[in-house]
């Protein structure tokens, strides 16, 4: 809740999505007239653009000869520049998944209050923009529902501007709207957030560079290893080409299942449109009891 | 069986947790999985470093463990703490500097000989997925020399993933994302090899 923001972290700072990089050091500070000063050094889209489509036609020839599809995203993607210096180089080593591992943290009503699944009520009064619902449900790659978990949900306002001190992006701040959400998934993995659809939001990986509208996302499964952080995006997105941080996941059909759906029967007349957006974690590796396979609630009797 | 292949569904893609998680992710007594000072309680701390060994500020730690008696922890409440119940759960930004803490207790062996460990999920700005790994406890050699893990990795890389123990009983266990002394990242899905 708004009321519970951290303000050390808060108040970090100011800094801007990249300015602490290497790569864009020269980039430009100060905006005027939405136009950077002194953007001599930052690279154009259309570098940007030029070495993504060289790693997408690489992965496209190497579909065609066989290679199994890629279904996350590269740890290493240049077109990202933050990404060069922070990620691993050697493979990820193959462990079995053990113990603890093989559970995962329990969430339930006395972490979440209902309420926090509204983003649209922390404050006083309405947040500017698009009042949307969006809702799915959390499924296992076995095509179980994860029941009695936590989703965590944040995103910038309407007009593209998170309210974290490090986003310098002069778009206007919303009294009324802070951008953060929780809920724990209903016994079939449902989950449902009413909010105002996120604006796009520039950021300095290279000049002109804009993220398409998204809401992160963070889950957990039933087991540690299902753990995950993601963005949910819209449907039809111009930006979707131009942006590394989605083409880092190369496959297209990959790509796609981040991507939300329009759902008219489910929108609300005069009051908010729908999306619908499904997740699918990994699959289990333990051997559940007879409850858990049943779809059983977590603990939550306290 | 391995049930990985079982697998119907593909899984849905992760993205970074990018920059701006600072308002959203961290909550209250977040890394105290019990209160600072409590029988038992040990500091658990390091620092999150990129491939130029530099800090880096913008990193985001989660911790899962079993309890001091190597019972894995079933309870609700890791988000609203109560001061008493061991959740085994914690989260830790990283600060300007890199470091980040938790409060918590040495984690019991979850079988008589096992080596006991923290499971430990990264995410950062730039880090386009969270990996996975573990912090081992430094003290049973005989365990961590039977450890399936720790065995099936040469003595530099394994290394990386035995926490040291501070002189005030607490642990110091670094992250490097990249490059030399590079943590080993976890993948769990399909078959060993």
């Amino acid at each position: 809740m708004p009321e519970e923001i951290n303000l050390e972290i808060y108040n970090a700072d100011p800094l801007t999505e990249d300015v602490s990089d290497e790569a864009t050091k020269a980039a430009p500070k100060t905006y005027a007239s939405g136009v950077p000063a002194g953007d001599t050094a930052a690279e154009s889209q259309a570098d940007l653009s030029a070495e993504m489509k060289a790693l997408g036609d690489a992965y496209a020839q190497a579909l065609r000869n066989g290679a199994p599809a890629e279904i996350q995203p590269r740890l290493d993607y240049p077109p990202y520049r933050s990404s060069v210096l922070r990620h691993p180089t050697k493979d990820l080593h193959h462990a079995d998944p053990e113990t603890i591992e093989l559970y995962s943290p329990a969430f339930g009503h006395m972490d979440v209050h209902a309420l926090e699944a509204d983003l649209t009520i922390q404050h006083n009064g309405e947040p500017l923009g698009e009042r949307i619902v969006v809702s799915g449900r959390v499924l296992d790659g076995d095509g179980r529902p994860v029941a009695g978990q936590l989703v965590e949900i944040w995103q910038a306002n309407s007009a593209g501007r998170y309210i974290h001190k490090r986003d310098q992006h002069p778009a206007p701040l919303d009294p009324n709207f802070t951008g953060v959400g929780r809920c724990i998934t209903g016994a079939d993995g449902s989950y449902r957030f009413t909010t105002i659809k996120p604006g796009a939001y520039p950021w300095k990986n290279h000049l002109n560079a804009w993220r398409p509208a998204h809401i992160h996302f963070s889950l957990f499964g039933q087991e540690f290893t299902q753990r995950i952080v993601t963005q949910m995006y819209f449907p039809g997105d111009q930006l979707f080409p131009l942006d590394p941080i989605y083409q880092s996941i190369v496959d297209q059909d990959a790509r796609d299942r981040l991507v939300a759906t329009y759902n008219h029967e489910q929108t609300k007349p005069e009051w908010a449109l729908a999306y619908n957006w499904d997740i699918v974690l990994t699959g289990s590796k333990r051997t559940w009891t007879e409850n858990e396979a049943l779809g059983e609630a977590g603990d939550d009797n306290e | 069986m391995n049930k990985a292949s079982m697998s119907k569904l593909t899984p849905t893609p992760g993205q970074t947790v990018g920059p701006f998680y600072g308002y959203a992710l961290p909550f209250t007594k977040d890394r105290e999985l019990l209160a600072p000072g409590s029988p038992g309680s040990i500091r658990l701390q390091g620092v999150v470093y990129d491939g130029a060994g530099h800090p880096i500020p913008d990193a985001i730690l989660e911790i899962w463990q079993a309890d001091a008696e190597g019972n894995v922890p079933h309870h609700t409440g890791s988000l609203v703490r109560d001061g008493y119940t061991f959740t085994g759960f914690g989260r830790s930004a990283v600060g300007n500097t890199g470091v980040f803490t938790f409060t918590t207790v040495n984690p019991g062996p979850t079988d008589d000989d096992a080596a006991p460990f923290i499971s430990v999920a990264v995410f950062a700005r730039g880090l386009m997925n969270r990996l996975f790994t573990r912090i081992y406890l430094p003290e049973n050699e005989k365990a961590l020399a039977a450890d399936p893990l720790l065995s099936s990795l040469d003595p530099e890389r394994r290394k990386t993933l035995i926490a040291r123990r501070d002189a005030d009983g607490g642990l110091t266990w670094d992250v490097r994302l990249q490059g030399e002394g590079e943590t080993v990242f976890l993948d769990f899905e399909g078959s060993s090899k």
